[in-house]
């Protein structure tokens, strides 16, 4: 049976979705400040995080956005194959919903037409589209705003296969230590590892929408993702850079095969403004 | 106990910070980040006049969300400062005594803090909506067309911050690297 959706909505499930994922973070974010405050030692840092859960309360309370960077909107889709869209095309219904709901709600564009030419587009637009098809009668948006501080501290290398699971380590240990305090610490690293250029980078962001506690299910890249959480803390960055037990809030690490040339390793850092929401039509 | 600061900044206001203490800021402060920076560089180039009373300024590297209606100001937190680096020591050789952002700064402008006695202060990246809570009033002065980058006129009040970067050279991150660097 082919499922009907019409554009229209969408564009509101989507304007929907950027103001709900700009006021209030997913549950399992919330927690894990939490938890980061309850063990840590640095009185500085503790005092962070109890002004960062502050700022959560004063959003929802007041309905501003969590951060004023309210990001790029990088928008997730699933696409059921048996679903069918009516009334306009996909993609202009997300672009639409975009653009009405950072309009609409008072969300800062930060979005310019031209790298460097640099003229904004007054409405965040546009937004950075991913999607996939996959079985179903469903749509499946998920809207992740990503701020530019953490995007910046971002980094993506070619490493050969000789480098091995070392080289790996040592690449985002090293990322995430010469990002320091820019991209907003406690952060959550994305590790894409494998496939090819564009692949690692889009595993990497992926990442980032797994939630906080998850592992992933193959045993070595469980593995790989404890011992670079236990690492990078250990790296004493802590909250906003000024020291402490916690720097990352989550490691997650995805990869997928590759060529026997290369191992692509990207690793995306968020901020401990991790937004994301997602809403199943 | 934070130290409460009150701008406009003069040195001796400034002498008694060291790297790592928190202090609240109340007063006047100014926004401004990369395109304004650039505009006010070239007008120091020229010797012309800043939008801004720049003697004891302090300036926050912030670009708002809009103002949703009853409201004095949209979220309001702190930027990457570094990329106001290559700008930053013309603007303390004008009379800029004090910076509020987010991250590291260049050796150049933590030299020309040690040089010329002005600080860096640090506030919460990601507390935006905290921010806007110490926003006691806010106008555009300059650079309407920029949006959320146009410089505004913040009347603040115990806006919350920790000092990064004092009179005498020191440096909070550097400390922290030192202090957790293995052996």
């Amino acid at each position: 049976m082919i499922k009907t959706i019409h554009c229209n909505e969408i564009i509101q499930a989507v304007a929907d979705l950027c103001l709900q994922a700009n006021l209030e973070l997913p549950r399992d974010v919330q927690n894990a400040i939490e938890k980061a405050k309850n063990k840590e030692q640095c009185a500085l840092a503790k005092e962070m995080l109890e002004q960062i859960q502050k700022n959560h309360s004063i959003a929802k309370e007041q309905s501003l956005p969590l951060c004023q960077d309210t990001g790029t909107a990088v928008v997730f889709l699933e696409i059921g194959q048996d679903v069918h869209i009516d009334g306009g095309l996909l993609y202009d219904a997300i672009q639409q919903g975009v653009a009405q709901g950072y309009q609409e709600h008072y969300l800062r564009k930060s979005i310019v037409s031209h790298p460097w030419l640099r003229t904004n587009t007054k409405n965040n637009t546009p937004a950075i589209i991913h999607s996939e098809i996959v079985a179903g009668d469903h749509l499946k948006i998920t809207l992740a705003p990503k701020g530019g501080g953490a995007e910046n501290m971002s980094s993506l290398k070619m490493l050969t296969p000789a480098a091995g699971v070392e080289g790996i380590k040592k690449f985002v240990i090293q990322t995430v230590k010469e990002a320091g305090p820019n991209p907003c610490p406690p952060i959550v690293v994305g590790v894409g590892i494998g496939g090819n250029f564009e692949k690692s980078a889009l595993l990497a962001k992926k990442a980032l929408l797994r939630p906080i506690g998850s592992r992933n299910p193959q045993e070595e890249n469980a593995r790989l993702e404890e011992e670079l959480y236990q690492k990078i803390n250990a790296l004493g960055i802590g909250i906003q850079g000024f020291g402490g037990n916690t720097t990352a809030l989550a490691v997650h690490v995805e990869t997928y095969p590759c060529h026997i040339a290369s191992m692509p390793v990207a690793v995306n850092i968020n901020c401990h403004v991790a937004r994301h929401k997602t809403v199943i039509l | 106990m934070p130290i409460s600061l009150h701008t406009p900044f003069e040195t001796t206001d400034l002498l008694p910070l060291k790297s790592g203490d928190q202090v609240t800021i109340s007063g006047i402060i100014y926004t401004a980040r990369d395109t304004a920076h650039k505009k006010m560089t070239q007008l120091l180039e020229e010797g012309k006049e800043l939008p801004l009373p720049i003697q004891g300024a302090v300036i926050y590297y912030a670009g708002p969300c809009p103002t949703p209606p009853g409201k004095i100001i949209g979220s309001v937190g702190p930027t990457t400062s570094g990329r106001m680096d290559s700008y930053t020591p013309a603007m303390i050789q004008a009379g800029l005594k004090g910076m509020i952002g987010k991250g590291k700064r260049s050796l150049e402008v933590q030299r020309a803090c040690q040089e010329q006695k002005a600080v860096y202060f640090a506030t919460i990246g990601g507390a935006a909506a905290l921010m806007a809570g110490c926003v006691k009033s806010a106008r555009v002065i300059a650079y309407p067309e920029l949006g959320a980058e146009a410089i505004y006129e913040l009347e603040v009040e115990n806006l919350p911050a920790v000092v990064v970067d004092d009179c005498y050279g020191n440096d909070l991150y550097e400390r922290q690297d030192q202090l957790s660097s293995p052996s």
